[in-house]
């Protein structure tokens, strides 16, 4: 089929919905939105529409990176702008469709934002909340706006431009234009993608294979499940022009068995593709023909190394080898192998379509473009987000983030999941970027970011990480199978209080060793957690080695609770909250807990509104 | 870490497993880099791998018992007994850790007494961890069966094992 055609059809389609003469919504139906319960809406919306005998339009949407306020819904009125409105329920849902669309009253009140045509009267733009106005959006640029299962809304938004672009030009010139815009990978090392073609497409040989990596392991991390649920052709038109550039007909998605909805979506939009004629042979009418197979990883960090995921592919266990040779010249079945990230290739489809230069202009001298994150942990809007490179720490939590939730004091921020490190507030104004995340002991990673507040517990942390390593090391390398246990023995012996103050040299001794002696990026990065905590949170490790106490209420043994008689004022939620019967006392009287019966669940600490518990 | 013993398949499961692998035979060519994929097939299809699927894998892909078991018992996703009828998996991701999945976790092992990798003795539930199910924005994160569920507080949880208690006893009477 022509493209040209094609393309035509797709516009003159999402014109129509632009200009649809019914009430149009949007659910954002992304794994995060159906935990957050997007079925009951879709239902109750549905249910609403039928309920005023009105035709209207239920569109299913990725993720548009506001987690925090999941479900959502955008409602639109014939000519109207899109209304916005979170933290949804069945009911509400039903109330506002019925307000809005019957009564013509937008509620104001229970909006979040707009988009389209404005201004709206106490609703603000959508580009002008804090949480998005700081943000470029580059690789989300579909996400929470297409229907992820619609290739023509794709289409019409410029989609598969950059593929035409790249059949017109020689795959030495895709190369250099991606050379150009210094993209570098997005799964955490940062390695110039323009190059890694390059010694792909030199490598000698007939059969070659590009993968996807989107083995996204890092807990605390899910940039890449959201831009495979909400925009996977984009990811997908990246890899065929990587294809084109190197000279490979092959490809392979390797994705976690842990992200159904994600390969859903991946299935739906390749059978499309075959449909249009973007797979299979002479693609849009060129003399380039290509495949791709998924692969369901199953469930091992280590798979996310190069090579161990090439060995996962050829269907054995996911141990890493030795390079050089690299996957450049001996990758999959020995053939030349390239193998890019998720996000690194929606990036390139944007590239593409827009220009070199373009992309260029974001970012800062050695890291260009945009980065995503998936923003968690203690802070006030947890989300998605896409900020241009070099933007500080500080901005991403306090304006995008909106600080540390319920008032704590922020403590630090962790980035690269297992492989990254704690960068303690102090050094909050460090500018995002490959190098200088890597000095300060972390490193960029693929993008997880997790804040820490007051009551997360530093020594906790490593022990968390190495918990973590510890189990999912192959176990090739001595160093690394035998290091992480022995350093994760002594962080457990420091949490129970049986450390001693010696211990702290052994662990930054073994972290050395580990990083040192092993052959893959899990082994060698698998120390950052604790060197990092040991390098900016010493007094915390002294606080639990020589004062045997856990200023956090994280580790059992070294805290426990107390009820503040000033305070407490009686109310009796703490004693009925308590399982074991610990808490007792008076109505409105103060309360106190029996130190012998508690079991330090922090139920009661949590359940307190007056903030009389206190960990002591 | 699970048992790597395999438990057994019952006599009376065994002309089951045995239509199944006809199937097996139509869809797959039996080739090495096919061996993940069939093995969770079988995983889809039984709810474990019992030691007699493996062997057939073995002679279907002429691939030595020992690269089966070892490719098997490598990757986490594989388990080598029976589970529950109801499958609640905990997060244990980094965002679910600092909102307090362990408690989450401590709690449910202790209202079903049993811990991650366990079959209730009533045969309704499994408890698992898995390292991250990558919704990190909605921790701590729990999944029953296939439906995720967010921002999960201890009380939440203990109501939902509840609901399906409730459920699956309707079903039973």
């Amino acid at each position: 089929m022509d493209f040209t055609l094609i393309k035509e059809r797709a516009e003159k389609n999402w014109k129509a919905l632009e200009n649809l003469r019914q009430p149009f919504i949007q659910i954002g139906m992304g794994t995060c939105g159906k935990a957050a319960g997007a079925d009951e809406v879709y239902a109750a919306a549905k249910a609403a529409l039928k309920a005023m005998s009105l035709l209207g339009r239920i569109m299913q949407v990725g993720c548009i990176g506001t987690c925090y306020l999941e479900p959502m819904m955008a409602v639109r009125k014939p000519g109207g702008p899109f209304i916005y409105y979170g933290n949804l329920t069945a009911k509400r849902t039903e109330e506002i469709l019925i307000s809005y669309l019957r009564d013509g009253d937008p509620k104001p009140e229970w909006a979040v934002c707009f988009t389209g045509e404005g201004p709206v009267d106490g609703i603000p733009r959508f580009e002008e909340l804090p949480m998005i106005k700081p943000q470029v959006r580059i690789a989300l640029r579909n996400c929470g706006i297409i229907d992820p299962e619609n290739m023509e809304h794709y289409i019409a938004r410029g989609g598969y431009s950059g593929l035409m672009r790249a059949l017109r030009m020689n795959p030495e010139e895709v190369v250099q234009e991606i050379k150009d815009s210094g993209l570098r990978g997005r799964g955490g090392a940062g390695f110039p993608t323009g190059m890694k073609w390059e010694f792909a497409r030199r490598a000698p040989g007939l059969t070659k294979y590009i993968i996807c990596n989107a083995d996204e392991g890092d807990p605390g991390a899910f940039m890449d499940r959201s831009l495979l649920e909400g925009d996977p052709h984009s990811v997908l038109e990246g890899m065929l022009i990587g294809a084109y550039a190197i000279g490979c007909n092959e490809g392979y998605i390797y994705i976690r068995a842990e992200y159904p909805l994600a390969i859903k979506r991946l299935e739906t939009a390749l059978a499309q593709m075959k449909e249009y004629g973007l797979l299979g042979r002479n693609i849009l009418g060129s003399r380039f023909g290509f495949e791709i197979h998924i692969k369901e990883g199953a469930g091992a960090f280590v798979c996310g190394e190069e090579t161990a995921l090439m060995a996962s592919i050829a269907g054995g266990r996911g141990m890493p080898q030795s390079r050089p040779p690299f996957p450049a010249n001996k990758g999959l079945w020995g053939n030349p192998t390239n193998i890019n990230n998720v996000e690194t290739l929606g990036n390139v489809s944007a590239i593409l379509a827009q220009g070199a230069k373009w992309f260029a202009g974001f970012g800062t001298e050695k890291s260009k473009g945009t980065k995503t994150f998936a923003l968690a942990g203690k802070v006030e809007r947890t989300g998605l987000i896409e900020v241009p490179m070099g933007i500080r720490l500080k901005e991403i939590i306090d304006e995008i983030g909106g600080g540390v939730a319920k008032g704590k004091k922020v403590k630090a921020v962790q980035t690269g999941g297992p492989s990254g490190g704690c960068i303690p507030a102090a050094l909050f104004d460090l500018p995002v970027d490959y190098e200088s995340l890597t000095a300060a002991g972390s490193i960029m990673g693929s993008g997880g970011m997790v804040v820490m507040d007051e009551d997360t517990c530093m020594v906790d942390i490593p022990r968390y990480f190495l918990s973590f390593t510890a189990e999912e090391s192959c176990g090739k390398c001595m160093p690394c199978r035998l290091g992480t246990r022995q350093m994760l023995d002594i962080l457990n012996e420091v949490c129970e209080g049986k450390g001693a103050i010696e211990d702290l040299e052994i662990l930054k001794d073994v972290s050395e060793t580990v990083q040192k002696g092993s052959l893959c990026g899990l082994g060698q990065t698998a120390p950052n957690p604790v060197q990092t905590t040991l390098r900016y949170f010493h007094s915390e490790y002294e606080a639990h080695i020589l004062g045997k106490r856990c200023e956090a209420g994280v580790c059992k043994p070294l805290f426990h609770y107390e009820i503040d008689p000033e305070t407490c004022n009686g109310c009796g939620v703490c004693s009925k909250k308590c399982s074991v019967e610990a808490v007792t006392g008076e109505k409105k009287k103060p309360h106190s807990i029996d130190p012998d019966r508690c079991t330090k669940c922090g139920a009661c600490y949590e359940a307190c509104k007056f903030d009389a518990i206190r960990i002591c | 870490m699970e048992q790597a013993v395999c438990q057994e398949l019952s006599v009376e499961s065994m002309p089951e497993i045995e239509g199944f692998f006809n199937e097996m035979r139509k869809t797959f060519k039996g080739s090495a880099d096919e061996l993940i994929p069939m093995l969770q097939r079988v995983q889809r299809e039984l709810g474990f791998l019992p030691e007699q699927a493996l062997l057939e894998i073995a002679r279907l892909t002429g691939l030595s018992t020992a690269r089966v078991f070892g490719t098997a018992t490598f990757y986490a996703q594989f388990r080598f007994q029976p589970v529950g009828k109801n499958i609640i998996r905990v997060c244990r991701g980094t965002a679910c850790h600092v909102k307090g999945s362990n408690r989450l976790l401590e709690t449910i092992e202790e209202h079903l007494q049993v811990t991650p990798g366990q079959m209730t003795p009533d045969g309704l539930f499994t408890i698992e961890t898995v390292a991250c199910f990558g919704s990190c924005a909605l921790a701590p994160i729990m999944v029953v069966n296939d439906s995720v569920y967010g921002s999960v507080t201890r009380s939440g949880a203990l109501k939902l094992l509840n609901e399906i208690r409730v459920r699956e006893a309707g079903l039973l009477g």
